[in-house]
């Protein structure tokens, strides 16, 4: 592993691993909407990593964090991303909360673990983002302290997710041609915001998504069975099936979602049936894994 | 005996290979009786989840049926069908976990969420579709809260 970071270093450089940043004067030409917000936060899943561990109702709206997320890299603690002016993101400009989301870059220039899923929130667009942060804005300040990445040599050089986001980071989208509005709608909602392919995608051995089987299904990270194939052919639901599945968490024997899809579907029961509906449209389109 | 003793462990790889071959199937009447249950749960909810998803055409009656069905389920008491000892931990056949023995007031106070969301559903199954699929929602939120807290996942 300490080879392949080097590698990393060598195949990108260190010039190139260097935090970035978005555009200051297009993020501030934007009018927040914290509705829109709203939104955002429920297709992204903010709550589920950052409220407190075993948070419900109105719990998940205090995001304090410290969620343990033990990986094989090592285990990361969700930060304090209320508004909180010290222990959360009271301070942060407009495009530091948006630098963060879309680049996976810190106020202070860092890069984020992608336990953090920006590799998808990538997609997002700024006024997603923008809006985002406005809604954030208005949830309630929790004074919880971040507690620090327990994380191991070489992965606690930060600088090397530089190398690791130019090999990882996607460009454009996954599944490409022909969409109708609806269909694109449901990949902006997947493959960006819904951050999906971040569990039912495989992984390579340095953490990136296979995008060859994107969406094909994964082992699943606590050891038990594995994370459903979702692509049209691994799933065989109608897009019916799908939709109301996201709304009341119902498969079709009227069985309830389980597992880390029960917090799935709380986010997206507050979607709108719209929304759902792209999603299932989008999901009948993806090709099985090759 | 030496006999005896191999005879004992050809009794005893039977039992193995029954317990493998049964491994998925409860044999505990209590738990027989209360996934009977689950399901008549499920085959009630599936007859509104139809209408609510467009697959089967509205009929408030037969709707109204099916959530007077989930009202009776509601009422069932189901002091006797979980006695201790029928947890996952313990025995095969169940998803139940643990959990569930050590959080009775908790699970109490799900069960009455649940009645709440059916007593909603009697309210919208008869009145029309729009009615009837926004009270989906609440009853599979109701049935999630339960299950996600004190049910294994499937694998």
């Amino acid at each position: 592993m300490v080879l392949l970071v080097g590698a990393i270093f060598v195949a990108t450089g260190w010039g190139v691993t260097a935090p970035r940043s978005l555009d200051e004067v297009r993020i501030s030409s934007i009018i927040p909407d914290p509705e829109r917000g709203r939104m955002v936060f429920y297709a992204g899943g903010c709550a589920s990593c950052h409220s407190a561990p075993d948070a419900s109702g109105e719990e998940k709206l205090h995001l304090g964090g410290g969620r343990a997320f033990a990986t094989e890299f090592g285990t990361f603690y969700a930060p304090n991303i209320s508004p909180h002016m010290e222990a959360g993101i009271g301070g942060w400009s407009t495009l530091e909360i948006a630098n963060a989301v879309i680049k996976g870059t810190s106020p202070g220039g860092q890069h984020y673990y992608p336990a953090f899923p920006y590799t998808s929130y990538a997609q997002a667009t700024l006024e997603d983002a923008v809006s985002l942060g406005a809604f954030l804005r208005t949830l309630p300040a929790v004074s919880s302290q971040n507690k620090p990445h327990d994380v191991s040599f070489p992965f606690n050089i930060r600088r090397s997710l530089g190398g690791w986001k130019l090999l990882f980071a996607r460009r454009g989208w996954v599944v490409d041609g022909n969409l109708t509005e609806q269909q694109m709608r449901g990949r902006y909602l997947v493959e960006g915001l819904g951050h999906c392919g971040e569990c039912h995608t495989d992984r390579n051995a340095l953490g990136g998504t296979r995008l060859d089987a994107w969406l094909a299904g994964a082992p699943n990270p606590n050891g038990k069975g594995r994370i459903p194939d979702i692509t049209a052919s691994g799933l065989k639901w109608t897009e019916g099936d799908i939709a109301e599945y996201l709304k009341s968490g119902f498969t079709p024997d009227f069985d309830t979602a389980g597992g880390e899809m029960a917090d799935v579907v709380e986010n997206t029961s507050k979607l709108t049936d719209a929304d759902r509906e792209a999603i299932a449209a989008y999901l009948k389109i993806v090709p099985g894994s090759k | 005996m030496r006999k005896s003793a191999i005879m004992t462990l050809a009794g005893m790889s039977m039992a193995l290979i029954g317990n493998v071959a049964l491994a998925d199937e409860a044999t505990d009447p209590a738990v027989k009786a209360r996934t009977a249950i689950m399901q008549l749960y499920a085959n009630n909810i599936g007859q509104l989840g139809a209408m609510a998803k467009g697959n089967v055409e509205y009929n408030a009656e037969a709707a109204m049926k099916a959530a007077n069905n989930l009202a009776l389920l509601v009422q069932l008491d189901q002091s006797t069908l979980w006695p201790q000892g029928t947890d996952n931990a313990s025995m095969v056949g169940t998803r139940a976990l643990p959990d569930l023995w050590k959080n009775f007031p908790d699970v109490m106070t799900k069960g009455e969420s649940l009645g709440a969301a059916v007593t909603a559903m009697q309210g919208a199954a008869g009145t029309d579709l729009a009615a009837l699929q926004g009270a989906m929602g609440g009853l599979g939120g109701a049935c999630q809260a339960c299950h996600k807290a004190y049910r294994a996942p499937d694998e």
